[in-house]
């Protein structure tokens, strides 16, 4: 008897899938198609947030309860938390750039995994819009986006399982991720290429990637265990049954308190990568930033129980959290000093790039300083759970991680679409968000201070003036997204055509054709040994006249 | 590369740090102190507050100074220093950080301290012999060691909370008195055991800068002694459900002999005088 074997059924090719603008809606496997889909996708809900985030500044310009019922309300904030991290930030910081730029900086030509990458990013709008529309079928879950128990088993049922599904499917996305970058950046670089020498987003994603691996399986089980207890009547968390609903916090945070890093370590590496560029000097302090980067992927993991000082926890664990907290200020610092002195002495282009990542610091500087003092038990004590601290999230997050993604955007739109961006729409973008963004959240710390809890509809009436303050500064970032917008879709058809290499930069990926082609590289890829060697004398090379593996075969 | 003069440099300095200490001195963000741990807290507030602005600034300062004065001019194409690190430099910016929180960690450990949070719970306050299987947590402002207790010697008035969904009840065993707003004297410690119905709910009183939550399934303690006679606002501070944001309630520090006023009028007469 013969068996004549199955004819082998070839990889699809990148060359028989959909092109144009179709191969974004398809399975396509090629990184850049993948972390454009990212982008696009996370923007999308980032518009959806936003609108969201407008309607809880619309309510809480007078002190009752009058523009939308109280138990909405906890929806439209549940949803705009979970939208914003899950959906938006977290997507985009890890998968938008770190698909579209960890196979440039490593050498290759796809991730490691090019099916289970296309997998991860396909988890997302299911979820997404499985986790939105539950808001119009049944109401949404109700209990903010950390779903403590009981509230989270006694609210309504049905919105709370299906935000756990979605969690669920979004933590699945970030796993996939995150093994694929941990693989990427281990085993798929060009032969010859160290560690050390890496751009710094590399480490950026290789650390963040660590902390999905380690921390986002807790959360999976932990929100297991929370669905069977609302719908298996179980009692891990619900004390009516002998559940520790403070158990939920330790386990919920223990991946929560990391998603911050995961939010911010990747923002870390792309202002890294932007900075030396637009100041034509090397990334000052190489070494440092990689220790730094590991240093606060280890203590990231060890602090988790600061958002638990005023949960009945015990004196010693509220010392050792608070000294495990604060210390994670020196790594950090050392990242913004290094930064600054990447700045100091340089020939900076004040462009809509720049500005973006200098707002990114100076809001990040004020998020980090009130962060060392939340993590003081006798401070965060009288501040926990107030407007202070939705300040001090919001100036990490949305100070960090969005400017950092908008700088992003300004400078990599170039190698994305081949044409440029337009400078004075951007710059009036920033203006607008930075305007915006600290007349939103600076009175916040206000607030908190003098007795305004978080979460809350109504408050009261003396702190009126101060929240339509602060409203004015949020309708202001929804303006200020207009000429973003514009910007982005009209300069697609119509911005000044890019070049390979408009800024003259030494990182990998310019090193190409812009757009890349298909598997990047026409012929191998370079070999950058050197990715900040701003003012050596191979920057001399007119880098516009020279192709990228002439120029970097050599491994200067 | 122009570095400034090191005479420069100290004086920019010593400005930054002199103006740092005014404005975390003189500008007041805090409300109004009404318990024996608010002055040490706002202590505290006011270390934070002054390291905070003189980071702050300087950082921003740097980063000004170098947007302005090393901006590429037009016509300028070439590349700034290739200086890629300074081992002095970097060893000095990691010290100085570690040296800071350092000092904050044992310095909020201290007020820590001095407000009471290391003390061992479940001293027996209110009859522990009734809550041998609980855990009892606890927050800060222990009655044992605060000092205004120490020195005064004056016994704890017990009171018991109870938070549900949306509202604080407040019962004092001496007299079995069940009441919505809490009556407290003046410069008498005060130690609440508190307990919730449904679920997770905390008790803050921004005037005290006191918050504990009050956590089903596991009763917590708070201790404190108000110092200021007037109405303040008791907040729930953790989301508990739609009318989160309407669940206050007030405390009332009474004069000693208001107090003692409220206290006969609203106890329940006992069996002899019925």
């Amino acid at each position: 008897m013969t068996i004549t074997a199955p004819p082998k059924t070839a990889p699809a090719s990148p060359s028989l899938q959909p092109t144009g603008w179709l191969r974004y809606l398809s399975f396509s496997v090629d990184h850049k198609v993948i972390g454009i889909q990212y982008l696009v996708c996370g923007f999308a809900f980032y518009l959806i947030g936003g609108a969201m985030a407008g309607a809880i500044r619309t309510e809480l310009l007078s002190p009752v309860s009058d523009f939308m019922a109280r138990d909405v309300y906890n929806q439209i904030l549940t949803l705009h938390g979970t939208v914003m991290i899950f959906l938006w930030i977290v997507p985009v910081v890890n998968g938008a750039f770190g698909n579209y730029l960890i196979p440039f900086y490593v050498g290759a030509r796809d991730m490691a995994y090019p099916r289970l990458n296309a997998v991860a990013f396909w988890l997302i709008p299911p979820a997404g819009l499985m986790l939105i529309s539950s808001y119009f079928i049944t109401g949404a879950a109700q209990s903010g986006w950390t779903a403590y128990p009981p509230l989270s088993i006694t609210t309504p049922a049905t919105g709370q399982i299906i935000w756990i599904l979605s969690v669920l499917l979004l933590g699945g996305s970030s796993i996939f991720g995150g093994i694929n970058f941990i693989a990427t950046i281990l085993k798929l670089r060009r032969p010859g290429l160290k560690l050390m020498q890496l751009p710094m987003y590399c480490w950026a994603m290789l650390g963040t990637s660590i902390l999905v691996v380690l921390s986002t399986p807790v959360l999976a089980g932990t929100l297991i265990m929370l669905s069977f207890d609302i719908v298996a009547h179980t009692g891990f968390f619900n004390p009516g049954m002998g559940g520790n609903v403070v158990v939920y916090q330790h386990l919920f945070w223990f991946y929560s308190h990391p998603a911050v890093y995961i939010m911010v370590l990747p923002a870390f590496g792309l202002v890294s990568e932007i900075l030396p560029v637009h100041c034509r000097k090397p990334l000052f302090g190489y070494t440092t930033m990689v220790y730094s980067i590991m240093a606060i992927v280890v203590l990231g993991l060890v602090v988790w129980a600061h958002h638990m000082f005023t949960s009945g926890t015990p004196p010693w664990m509220r010392l050792f959290f608070t000294i495990a907290t604060a210390f994670i200020a020196v790594p950090t610092g050392i990242k913004f000093f290094n930064w600054l002195a990447t700045l100091w002495g340089g020939r900076i282009s004040l462009n809509s790039a720049v500005l973006f990542s200098c707002g990114f610091i100076v809001n990040f500087v004020l998020g980090g300083i009130t962060g060392v003092a939340l993590a003081q038990v006798p401070f965060d004590v009288h501040v926990h759970d107030t407007y202070f601290v939705v300040a001090h999230f919001h100036y990490i997050v949305y100070g960090g991680s969005v400017f950092v993604i908008f700088a992003s955007i300004y400078h990599w739109y170039p190698k994305i679409t081949g044409r440029m961006l337009d400078e004075h729409l951007g710059r009036l973008h920033f203006l607008l968000t930075f305007v915006g963004f600290n007349l939103c959240f600076a009175p916040q710390h206000w607030l908190g201070l003098n007795g305004m809890p978080r979460r809350v509809a109504e408050y009261d009436p003396q702190f009126q003036l101060v929240n339509q303050i602060s409203s004015a500064g949020a309708l202001l970032m929804a303006i200020s997204t207009l000429p973003f917008l514009w910007n982005v879709i009209a300069s697609a058809f119509h911005g000044a055509i890019a070049g390979d290499n408009p800024w003259r930069a030494l990182t990998p990926e310019w090193l190409t054709s812009s757009p890349p082609p298909v598997e990047n590289w026409k012929g191998d890829p370079p070999l950058v040994t050197h990715p900040y060697g701003y003012g050596t004398p191979a920057d001399e090379i007119d880098l516009n006249s020279a192709s990228g593996s002439d120029l970097w075969r050599s491994g200067q | 590369m122009p570095i400034p003069s090191a005479i420069l440099t100290l004086v920019l300095g010593m400005l930054l740090v002199l103006g740092g200490l005014w404005i975390g001195q003189n500008i007041n963000l805090l409300p109004v102190d009404a318990s024996a741990n608010a002055p040490i807290y706002d202590e505290l507030f006011r270390v934070l507050f002054s390291i905070g602005t003189i980071l702050f600034v300087g950082i921003v300062g740097l980063i000004l100074f170098s947007l302005v004065r090393f901006r590429r001019r037009p016509g300028q194409l070439g590349d700034g220093l290739a200086l890629e690190g300074n081992l002095p430099l970097e060893v000095f910016w990691t010290a100085v950080p570690a040296i800071v929180v350092l000092f904050v960690g044992l310095y909020s450990y201290d007020i820590y301290e001095r407000m009471g949070g290391m003390v061992p719970l479940g001293h027996g306050n209110h009859g522990s012999e009734t809550m041998v299987d609980q855990r009892i947590w606890g927050g800060i402002g222990s009655t044992q060691d605060s000092q205004t207790a120490t020195t005064a010697g004056i016994p704890p008035l017990p009171i018991e909370v109870t938070a549900m969904q949306f509202a604080f009840l407040f019962h004092y065993p001496d007299g079995d008195i069940i009441s919505g707003e809490m009556h407290v004297p003046v410069d008498r410690p005060v130690s609440l055991r508190m307990e919730a119905k449904d679920v997770i709910h905390a008790f803050w009183i921004p005037e005290f800068r006191l918050k504990q939550d009050v956590i089903p399934g596991q009763p917590t303690v708070l201790d404190f002694t108000p110092t200021r006679t007037g109405n303040y606002s008791i907040v729930c501070a953790e989301l508990c459900g739609p009318y989160h944001g309407g669940m206050r309630s007030s405390v009332v520090v009474d004069s000693a002999d208001d107090f003692d006023t409220w206290l006969q009028s609203n106890r329940k007469p006992t069996a002899a005088e019925a």
